[in-house]
């Protein structure tokens, strides 16, 4: 039984289902409660866990998401189900916690990751288009870096307890929702009262949600970044598939509960500053291909035992505190009183961007074992 | 003899990509050692795609694919 499932996992038929699956419940999850193009969001919602936590002060964007938390412990589920748990570590483990850092500074110039990005333009955020066109862009560069030989090393297997700290990390973090304690006066745990982080479907369907996406994309090697990447160097549209479903779900979904707007101007929590729609999904496009999997599937690995993904994670959740503190996020456009203030990067920001695209190249250029 | 590939403990695409890159020049059979059912997955997939021959031996921890071309 379970060699069959782990066959129809991996077949075309296995990633076509996990996309649907997401596509389903993410604008699901939006008429529950989550904000608005938001249902799940990687990189939005380990920032709203860096709110939470206090590494970060901005007020609107401080949550505990279940979703990311059922993400991990619903791959570790899986993995230990189907006997594929297992600890590994230690190939470059400094250099993923930058390119997640700098992935999380790339995804909040443009407001998302890959998978809102999708859930963006499903619901017709047109913006997301422009994200998209940057992450491919990102994405070929990553591949041009590894035609060239760039690798981060090999990981070695470990001790069974680094595999584990993720998915222990992510069972403490669930406990603190229902006690929501207060550490110090003024100090966190903090919960969001007005803004996105405020909008949020209830605990059991965004735990339960995030644990069946977990789950299904673990088995199924779910990757937004890998779905470009493997068409541009492999012509593999194996992983594409499972993207494209998913978009296309999410889009009928959308039209279905009322939630379809197309535009690029006034769309919700989303920029229409196109450059940097651009530059910064291309940012994390680039660091999630040097890494080897999305926000998402770095998740899933991170709950199966890969200790570098788990660093990767932590990396874009220290990321997500700096761009806050540092004010290096994009502002949502704004329209007030019928006139539209268009959003975007303040100069921190735009340095911010552009110093990342500087160290991916750097990256790039210094790790190949072998040259072109 | 036979031409062994050893990609174990690398992040994907790695291992693939070295298994494609020794059929696209050739060296075929060939035997890729990988740690990770995922690299599994998709050599396996690549190598059906290339309409190779692959078989898969399970050996404790680790997979050994050997690529030779089909009969």
């Amino acid at each position: 039984m379970l060699n069959y499932l782990t066959r129809f996992f991996a077949s075309r038929w296995g990633i076509i289902l996990t996309g649907v699956v997401i596509g389903v419940i993410a604008p699901l999850l939006v008429k529950f409660g989550n904000p608005p193009n938001m249902g799940i969001c990687v990189a939005c919602f380990e920032r709203d866990i860096a709110g939470a936590l206090g590494l970060h002060r901005a007020a609107a964007v401080q949550y505990i998401r279940p979703e990311i938390i059922g993400l991990v412990l619903g791959a570790t589920l899986a993995a230990l189900l189907f006997r594929e748990f297992k600890a590994r570590a230690g190939s470059a483990p400094i250099v993923r916690f930058a390119l997640g850092a700098f992935a999380m500074i790339g995804a909040l110039a443009f407001l998302g990751c890959p998978w809102r990005a999708n859930l963006r333009l499903a619901g017709g955020d047109l913006n997301a288009l422009i994200g998209l066109i940057g992450l491919a862009a990102g994405i070929a560069i990553g591949v041009f870096f590894l035609k060239r030989g760039f690798t981060l090393g090999r990981a070695q297997k470990t001790y069974p307890v680094v595999g584990w700290i993720m998915p222990l990390l992510m069972i403490g973090l669930l406990l603190l929702l229902p006690f929501r304690p207060v550490f110090g006066e003024g100090g966190p745990i903090f919960f969001s009262e007005t803004g996105p982080g405020s909008l949020a479907a209830p605990v059991a369907i965004s735990l339960g949600a995030g644990l069946l996406i977990g789950f299904l994309a673990q088995r199924s090697r779910f990757c937004t970044m890998g779905a470009v990447r493997d068409v541009i160097l492999l012509r593999d549209t194996h992983l594409l598939s499972g993207l494209g479903a998913l978009l296309v779900t999410a889009f009928v979904m959308n039209l279905v509960l009322g939630q379809f707007k197309l535009g690029f101007a006034g769309q919700p929590i989303a920029h229409s500053s196109t450059l940097w729609n651009f530059l910064g999904m291309a940012l994390s496009g680039l660091a999630f291909a040097l890494a080897g999997g999305c926000p998402g599937r770095q998740l899933f690995l991170s709950g199966e035992g890969d200790g570098d993904a788990a660093v990767f994670v932590l990396g874009m959740i220290t990321g997500a505190a700096f761009a806050h503190n540092f004010s290096l996020v994009a502002k949502p456009d704004v329209i007030k009183d019928g006139v539209l203030t268009v959003g975007g990067l303040n100069p921190y920001g735009m340095i911010a961007v552009t110093l990342g695209i500087v160290v991916m190249l750097v990256f790039g250029f210094t790790m190949c074992e072998k040259s072109a | 003899m036979t031409k062994t590939i050893d990609a174990r403990g690398l992040s994907c695409p790695q291992p693939v990509m070295l298994a494609a890159e020794a059929v696209t020049k050739g060296e075929l059979p060939i035997e890729v050692l990988v740690d990770t059912v995922t690299a599994r997955e998709n050599i396996f997939r690549m190598a059906k795609s290339k309409g190779l021959q692959v078989s898969v031996d399970d050996l404790k921890g680790k997979f050994k694919l050997t690529l030779a071309k089909s009969a």
